[in-house]
Order: C-alpha cells, then sequence, then structure tokens
C-alpha cells in the first residue's frame, strides 16, 4: 500500500520543498504539479466535447482550465498553510474527478438543451449550478481546515455530533411533504426555493465522527469475551447495542425515505468501523447476518424494493413496467455501445438514461470514455480511498484510524453502491457518484470528507516533536505498526 | 488496530476489482447483445447519423451519375439522404426512413451502405485511427441510365401502370428497371417526422399502388409469351420451327372452348401451319394443344427458365413465379389436362415477374444459357476503391443452342407480324406480344399487355420485358408495350454500349 515517502532524496525532495522544521518534504510541490496535469486532462476532455458537438472550439477552454486550476489553486494554498504535510495525491485525485464530473454534467446539458429546444421546454442548465456548489464546497473546504487543526478536537463533540446527524437524517422524513417532497420515490430532499439539499448526506460524516469517536472512548467494552459457541466468541448481548443502533437507524431510512443507497451506505460503513475498533470478525458475521434478515424482511414488506430485486435480476424483461427496468436497461445499452473505447467524449447518447447527470453518470462515462475510462475512473477513486487509507494506518492515535478508515471506507462504499447498481452488480440505489454526480450535498459532503482525510494524513506525516521523539513515519508502511499506549504489548493479537 | 484497517484496504480493493469485472463483463462480453437490442436507440439514432455511402450508376459513356446520395445537415441526425431523380430510380434504390425503415437497394444493401460490413472492416479501423467519422460503402448498379429514362419516360408519357426490365443477356445485368406509377422516395428520408408520415400515408392510400415493385415484387399471366416456353419445350423435345401443329379454331376444355384470338383458323388454315407460323400469328389452339401433348416436360421447361425459383435475390427478393395453382408446394405442379391447354397460352394459374418473363428471352438471346440476374456492379469502399465486383453467374442452361436459334428464328418472324411505333431500319429485334386476359370476367376486364424482346437478333446485347396494366378492355401487347419495349432497345443501342 504505497512505498515509503520519507528519505526520498535529491531532486523529488526538492521539487517538493521542505518542511518548516527541515527535518521531513512536504510534497506541496507534487500536489501543484498534479493540479496541473488534472486542470489539463479536464481542459482537455472540455475540447473533445465541444469538438464532437460541433461547437466553436474558441480560446474559452483555456480560460475554464485556468478558472479551474485558480480554483483548485486556493484549495492548495489552504492545504499549503493549514495542512502542509497532507497527502500529495488526495486534492489532485479530488480535483479530477470534480472536474470530469463538471465536463459530463455540461455534456448532458448540451443534449438536454438541444431536446428541449425541439419539444419547445424549458432549458435548465444544470453545470452553472454545479460550479457554483463546487465553489461553495471549496470554501467548507476551507473553512473544515481551518477551524479543525487536530482532528482529534472533534471527539469532543461526539454526542453533538451523533444528535445532530440523527436529527439531519431523520428531518426529511419528518417534514411536511411542502418542504420535503418525494422525488423518485425517495423523501430525503429538503427544497428551499430553486435549491434542493440532502441532509442525509451531512448526516452520514456527522454519525461516522460519532461513531468513531464513541467506538474508541468505549472500545475496551467490546473487546470482552461473550460465550464461546462453536468455537467462536460471541458478543455479549448488550454489547450488541451500537450494531443494534446502526441496523435500526438504516432500516428506518428505508422504511420511512425509501432510501435504499443511504441505509446501505449507513450500515456498511458502521460494521467496517466496528470490525476496525474491535479487531474481531465476529461482528461482521453478526452484522451480515442482521443486514441479510432486515433485507429479507424489506423485500417481504415493500413493493419497491421488490422491484429493484426483480430489475436488477432481470431488467429486460421489466423494461416497459411501470418502475421497470427501464433506466437500467438504458444504462447497460449505453455501456454495451460504448464497449472498451466508448463512443468519445460528446459523440454518444448518454441523456438516453434518465437521471444521466446524478445517479447514472457512471453510465454516461461508461458510454462515451467505454471501459477503458470507466475503468480510469475507478482508479481514481481506488487511489483516492487507498491514500486515505494509508494515512489511517500511518497516524497515531486510535481515533484518527478509525476516522480515517471510516471515511476511506465510505469513499469506496458509495462508488461500489452507484457504480455497482448502474452495472447490474447489485440492485440500484438512488445515491451519487462522489464528487462526479450533480447535486450540491453531495459535493459538499464529499469535500467534508476529504478535508478530514487531509487533516489526518497531514497528522500521519507530520514529523515528530517534543513528547513523540520517535519518527514512526520512517518505517516502510508495510512493516508499520501501531504505538498503543494503552496496553501492554503482550495482549496485542498477532 | 492496523490489521484489521489492512483487511478492510484489502475488502476496498475487492470491491473495486468486482466492479471492474463487472464492468468487463457488461462492456466487453455481453456489449454485443446490449449493442444490438432493438430497444437501443443508440444504434438506430447512430445509423442515421453516418454518412450513408451513395447509390450510383455509370453511362454508356463512363460518367457516373449519383442516384441517391447524403447531404449535411446540422440537426441531430447528421445526413439527409437524397435522391435525384427520385421516381425515376425508386424501384431499385427504394427508400430509406427513420419511421419506417427502408426497402429496396436501401435495405438489401444496407449493410454496405451503412458501413457495417465486415469487407469495410479494415477502412472502418483505419477511420478509427484517424478519428474520422465511419462511413459506409457506396454501391453502384448496373441500370444504363439512358435505358432506364428512355423505358420510364415511354410509360409515363402514356400514363400506363406497369413494369419494363431490361437485361443483359450475356452477362444477367439488369439495365433497366422501371415501375410505374412511382413515388419519390425524397419524403419518406426527410428528417422531419411529420413530412415522412404525411407521404407514407398518401403513398399508401393511393390505389394505383406506387410503391410497389411491379417488376419483381408482383406476379402477372404472361398471356402469349408464354408460348416462348412450351416453344422452347416443344424444340428441346425434338420438334423443329417447320413442324406442323394443329390450326384448329376451338379445343373444349372442360364445360367451354379455347379459341384463337381471332376466333378464326391459324393462318385461315383448315388443317395444320408450321410451328413458326402459329407463334408468329400467336394462335391459342396450337399452343394450347402443344402444352398439352407435353404435358410434364412444360412445367420442366419453365421450370430451366427460372420459374419456381424461390429465392433469388437481385440482391432484392424477388417473387416467386409459378405455373402452379399456389406458392410453395403446387408452384410447379399443373394437375390436370385441362389446366394444362390453358397453361400453354399463358393463362389460368401461370404467373410471371416481368423481372421472370425478360430472364426467359434473355436465356434465348444467349443461346440458352440462363445468366442470373444482378443489379450490383460493383461494391466501393469509401473512397471509391473497388471491394467487390459483379461476378456473372449460369444457371445452368435451358435449352440447346440450336434449339434457342431456332426459337430466335420464330421471334424475328413474330416481330415482323407485330405493330406499333419504335421500328427501326436496320435493326433485327426478336420478340414476342401477349395479351393477358384477368379477373373472373375477362371479357370486360382490361388485360395485361406484353412485350418480350431482344436486339440485336443476331447478336443480342439486350433483352426486355415490358408489361402494361392496362386500362382499355380491347388493348393487345402489341398496342401499347410493344413501343414501349422497342423505345428501351433502341435508347440502350444507341448509347453504344
Amino acid at each position: 500500500m504505497g512505498s515509503p515517502v520519507q528519505g526520498a532524496v535529491g531532486p523529488a525532495a526538492g521539487l517538493s520543498g521542505v518542511g518548516p522544521d527541515g527535518a521531513a518534504p512536504t510534497r506541496r510541490g507534487t500536489e501543484l504539479l498534479l493540479l496541473g496535469f488534472a486542470a489539463f486532462v479536464v481542459s482537455a476532455a472540455l475540447m473533445l466535447v465541444e469538438a464532437n458537438q460541433n461547437e466553436q472550439l474558441t480560446l474559452r477552454i483555456v480560460w475554464y482550465g485556468l478558472a479551474f486550476l485558480a480554483l483548485f489553486g486556493a484549495a492548495h494554498w489552504a492545504v499549503r498553510k493549514y495542512a502542509p504535510y497532507a497527502d500529495p495525491l488526495i486534492l489532485p485525485c479530488v480535483a479530477l474527478l470534480n472536474g470530469l464530473g463538471l465536463v459530463m454534467i455540461y455534456r448532458i446539458d448540451l443534449a438536454l438543451t438541444e431536446k428541449a429546444l425541439r419539444a419547445g421546454e424549458e432549458i435548465n442548465n444544470d453545470v452553472p449550478k454545479q460550479i457554483l456548489w463546487t465553489a461553495l464546497a471549496l470554501v467548507l473546504f476551507l473553512a473544515v481546515l481551518i477551524v479543525i487543526r487536530d482532528h482529534r478536537t472533534l471527539t469532543k463533540y461526539n454526542y453533538t455530533f451523533g444528535l445532530a446527524g440523527l436529527f439531519l437524517l431523520a428531518l426529511p422524513a419528518v417534514l411536511p411533504n411542502a418542504i420535503a417532497p418525494t422525488i423518485n420515490g425517495a423523501k430525503i430532499w429538503l427544497r428551499f426555493g430553486p435549491f434542493s439539499i440532502q441532509p442525509g448526506e451531512f448526516a452520514k460524516i456527522l454519525l461516522l465522527i460519532f461513531f468513531a469517536a464513541f467506538l474508541v472512548s468505549k472500545r475496551d467494552l467490546f473487546m470482552v469475551a461473550g460465550r464461546r459457541v462453536l468455537g467462536v466468541d460471541l458478543p455479549r448481548a448488550r454489547d450488541l447495542g451500537p450494531i443494534l443502533f446502526a441496523w435500526g437507524v438504516s432500516l428506518a431510512v428505508l422504511v420511512f425515505q425509501k432510501d435504499l443507497g443511504t441505509s446501505l451506505l449507513f450500515f456498511g460503513t458502521i460494521l467496517v468501523m466496528l470490525y476496525v475498533a474491535t479487531e474481531r470478525g465476529i461482528w461482521v458475521v453478526v452484522g451480515l447476518t442482521l443486514f441479510v434478515g432486515g433485507c429479507f424482511v424489506a423485500y417481504q414488506l415493500f413493493t419497491h424494493v421488490q422491484q429493484r430485486v426483480a430489475n436488477w435480476f432481470d431488467p429486460l424483461s421489466t423494461y416497459a413496467d411501470a418502475g421497470g427496468g427501464y433506466q437500467i436497461a438504458q444504462a447497460l445499452f449505453g455501456l454495451g455501445t460504448g464497449g472498451v473505447g466508448g463512443t468519445g467524449l460528446g459523440a454518444g447518447r448518454p441523456e438516453l438514461v434518465p437521471l444521466a447527470n446524478t445517479d447514472f453518470i457512471a453510465a454516461a462515462i461508461g458510454e462515451e470514455l467505454g471501459f477503458i475510462g470507466l475503468a480510469a475512473l475507478l482508479m481514481v477513486y481506488t487511489l483516492l480511498a487507498m491514500r486515505g487509507m494509508r494515512s489511517a494506518l500511518a497516524v497515531r492515535d486510535t481515533f484518527g484510524k478509525l476516522l480515517g478508515g471510516g471515511l476511506s471506507f465510505l469513499l469506496v462504499m458509495q462508488v461500489f453502491v452507484v457504480v455497482g447498481g448502474v452495472t447490474k452488480l447489485i440492485p440500484m440505489t438512488g445515491i451519487t457518484a462522489p464528487f462526479l454526480s450533480y447535486g450540491g450535498s453531495s459535493l459538499l459532503a464529499n469535500y467534508v470528507l476529504v478535508a478530514l482525510l487531509l487533516r489526518i494524513s497531514d497528522a500521519a506525516r507530520r514529523p515528530q516533536t517534543g513528547v513523540r521523539p520517535r519518527p514512526v513515519a520512517q518505517v516502510p508502511i508495510a512493516e508499520d505498526r501501531t504505538v498503543m499506549v494503552e496496553r501492554p504489548p503482550t495482549e496485542r493479537p498477532t | 488496530m492496523n490489521t484489521p484497517l489492512r483487511r478492510v484496504g484489502l475488502a476496498m480493493l475487492c470491491m473495486i476489482v468486482l466492479l471492474l469485472a463487472n464492468a468487463t463483463y457488461i462492456q466487453i462480453i455481453k456489449a454485443d447483445d446490449y449493442r444490438k437490442d432493438s430497444r437501443n436507440q443508440r444504434v438506430l439514432l447512430e445509423e442515421y447519423s453516418r454518412e450513408r455511402g451513395k447509390i450510383l450508376a455509370r453511362s454508356s459513356n463512363n460518367q457516373i451519375q449519383v442516384l441517391a446520395t447524403v447531404q449535411p445537415t446540422n440537426n441531430r441526425l447528421r445526413y439527409l439522404r437524397q435522391y435525384t431523380n427520385g421516381p425515376l430510380y425508386a424501384p431499385v434504390t427504394g427508400f430509406y426512413s427513420t419511421r419506417y425503415g427502408a426497402g429496396g437497394l436501401e435495405r438489401a444493401e444496407d449493410e454496405i451502405l451503412n458501413g457495417s460490413d465486415d469487407r469495410l472492416f479494415v477502412r472502418r479501423l483505419s477511420d478509427l485511427i484517424t478519428g474520422r467519422d465511419p462511413r459506409g460503402g457506396n454501391i453502384e448498379l448496373t441500370i444504363n441510365p439512358a435505358t432506364q429514362l428512355a423505358a420510364y419516360q415511354a410509360m409515363e408519357k402514356q400514363g400506363f401502370a406497369g413494369s419494363v426490365v431490361a437485361l443483359n443477356p450475356k452477362t444477367g445485368e439488369v439495365l433497366a428497371m422501371v415501375s410505374t406509377p412511382s413515388y419519390d422516395p425524397n419524403p419518406l428520408s426527410a428528417h422531419n417526422g411529420a413530412a415522412q408520415e404525411k407521404a407514407w400515408r398518401e403513398y399508401n392510400a393511393d390505389k394505383r399502388k406506387p410503391m410497389l415493385n411491379r417488376a419483381i415484387a408482383e406476379t402477372y399471366a404472361p398471356g402469349s409469351t408464354f408460348k416462348l416456353v412450351v416453344a422452347a419445350a416443344a424444340l428441346e423435345d425434338g420438334k423443329t420451327k417447320d413442324d406442323q401443329v394443329t390450326a384448329t379454331d376451338r379445343i373444349g376444355v372442360g364445360g367451354s372452348e379455347l379459341r384463337n384470338y381471332n376466333r378464326g383458323f391459324c393462318n385461315g388454315s383448315q388443317t395444320t401451319v408450321t410451328m413458326e407460323t402459329a407463334l408468329s400469328l400467336s394462335c391459342n389452339t396450337a399452343f394450347a394443344q402443344l402444352a398439352h401433348d407435353l404435358d410434364e416436360k412444360l412445367p420442366e421447361q419453365a421450370a430451366k427458365f427460372g420459374v419456381g425459383e424461390n429465392d433469388l435475390r437481385v440482391p432484392m427478393k424477388v417473387t416467386q413465379s409459378c405455373v402452379g395453382p399456389a406458392a410453395g408446394d403446387q408452384c410447379m405442379t399443373i394437375s390436370d389436362p385441362n389446366a394444362l391447354y390453358q397453361s400453354g397460352i399463358g393463362q389460368r394459374d401461370v404467373r410471371l415477374t416481368p423481372l421472370q418473363n425478360a430472364q426467359i428471352v434473355a436465356t434465348i438471346a444467349n443461346g440458352g444459357e440462363r445468366m442470373k440476374p444482378q443489379l450490383v456492379k460493383s461494391v466501393l469502399a469509401p473512397d471509391l476503391s473497388e471491394i467487390a465486383k459483379l461476378d456473372e453467374d449460369s444457371l445452368g442452361r435451358a435449352m440447346s443452342r440450336s434449339s434457342a436459334d431456332q426459337l430466335r428464328d420464330m421471334m424475328v418472324a413474330s416481330e415482323a407480324k407485330t405493330g406499333g411505333d419504335g421500328k427501326t431500319n436496320g435493326l433485327t429485334i426478336a420478340s414476342k406480344t401477349g395479351t393477358a386476359e384477368t379477373g373472373n370476367d375477362p371479357k370486360n376486364t382490361p388485360p395485361f399487355a406484353w412485350y418480350v424482346a431482344f436486339a440485336p437478333a443476331e447478336d443480342p446485347k439486350i433483352a426486355v420485358a415490358v408489361l402494361v396494366e392496362s386500362r382499355d378492355v380491347a388493348a393487345t401487347g402489341g398496342k401499347l408495350s410493344a413501343a414501349v419495349g422497342r423505345a428501351t432497345i433502341n435508347a440502350f443501342l444507341a448509347g453504344g454500349s
């Protein structure tokens, strides 16, 4: 999982600059270089769209590229100032994903505009709004970096975060339809005039922080073995509390908001954090059992769940039904038409898939950039999540580890649920692809996620001073061992 | 805590690998199924936005005429199909419509024209590399524009409904394929859906059936032109053109009588006449009797000329011509002797397409060897380099050369007795006319008027079949169709191919 970054000397170290104390390279230069590369890729993608859509090619694209670079330059400056030792790959990956998302949303706007013009309908472009959301998200990103100088301070407010998270999660379900309308079958939005947000997106992060802090403080409880049955240490019934809580909340989300995606994300992430905190696989077994049970019950009770499952098995046979597989089938047609190499950016018909610029943006990318483009995109996500995971491994405090691991997993889980849904690997659940899809709340929440990851990675790579004399980060990651001050080394699991 | 974190990291990688594996399955293994699904609009939209190949014809002085081309547009379907001289070539080119699919060559040669044919693979590959949009291949026809135009104008001038088919007897090339009244395929390929619908409704509501390709998609009683087949069978059976046949004025067929056209004896003779005379005067009794005597040999001979063939493509599918009462099993069986009498003069159940009748004369012109009719001279890549070329294809010998020569002489004698306009000095045409009774009340229903011919008789370069669905009860092949046939022949020979 990555090579040791410390100890690199010579031109690379010079390029990246040296930290304030002169002990370790900060790699901010690398980050800037990669941001420049991301800007170049995004500009080239925009140029392809323009060319393939027979739009006039002007210097406009260069200006857009520079504006993009300026926007992320500001983020880069903030990282340089407030998290100088942060991982240099995280921000460029985000910039690339966000930029390609903007290009794709713009491209779908063009297609929908043409369609609207022909039908004489109102034109509703999403890309200006998404640019605004991106700018807002970067402001929030900055705010998180500035306000939270040390991620451990978050633990102080863990119950506040937990309550706020639950409140936000439950908000759309309890509010009247005037403010919280049911859109596409799910009641997860709050609408204020032209803007709508999904409070659940923020709730995910808040609850994750709460759980990380909660698990760290109550860790010893979960380590106590319960009864031993068939050679397996079962957890004690009263320790099942958190997992039952998570299960209950995700079922509630499923029932009251009809939001399969959030429910799946929430439960999966909490389960993983519980496993990481306790280091005991039995939690995964218990969790999955509960999950399967919950799924079974939900399938029996709710027709919309049954529909999703039927559409998953064979979207082509339910193609013409109401609430049937039309959308998935269109996505599959798009993916199949794209094939290995894709139709080319701007040369496909991604607008044929409903919701192409939100939940189904992966299908649009698979159509126009083909399997190669989709795979490359998944690799960028993997890189992003793995850098997060790497920071979690390297950071010294358990809260940081748990939070970093949870955030990284949440990122991959989102990608898995949405891309898996679009490509018929798992039943479709409506969530957005992080950074790519159109949608303000998703963008804002995921930028907070990234800011926290950067904060943790900064802590992980920051040279030790004062009380911690050992430069932990100089040990190769593969052989890295966490210093556990709470327990004597003999009790460590092997 | 690091061990479970590493495991979670591994699980994350596994999730991504699962996604990649599934994407591979969808986009590589199952891609073709999804791409070709009929509900996938992308294929249709893409096909209509691709630069479709042209349909070309080469005139006698080697000039290329474009029959169907595309014009770039600014709307979503990037190219508009356009037909120059739409109605003139509609039976050949067909139409290409986003709403109603395609017809004619547009359908039969769709893979070449839309560029998906395997023979265009290398070009597609190079298009892919150079980033050029894939284009369709072009098709050059065997049609001779001057001949097509002359035949069409001759029919249109008199407002005839019918068909003219001209073949090169030596190669089987279709020199002209006319069907009147015709339609303009341009509005059907318009990008405006309403315009398409309007044209489609109008054409289909028209009682004169302008969209019916009478040359290959409709069969007609051949009347006296079928006597050529009877004569061929008799010659092959050992008779000569000078052998005597009955000249009687009537033959009893079931409850009724079969008579000559003028209701008298053949050539005024009370006894017999030569077969040549009988053919030139088109005496019904003589050929009814011959057919009766030949029995099984008549359908056999017809089959050698191609009647009953059910898989002929030129490349459009040609409707089966029959001597029997129904397609399929009974197509080539003439059940009872009474039917045999009537079949001998091209009535009862005998039904030929104009193309089939043209094949019969072309075979006689070619010394008895039947060539496969073909409409595509060459398939050209988008850059006009040749990919495939017409391959002359013999479908076997229908009759011996000497029988064919005798039949030719009989047809020359027949032409001498045929009236009508368009005779040219110095040109010997071999021909046969036919007037086929139709309907349940033949005396009051306008007949089909036929004229089949080839010229020059001594070295045939063109064979034609003309069919007119006449509106005049007293019409005959000689009066109506001969002029059209001769105009067609003259136009071709004047071009000096």
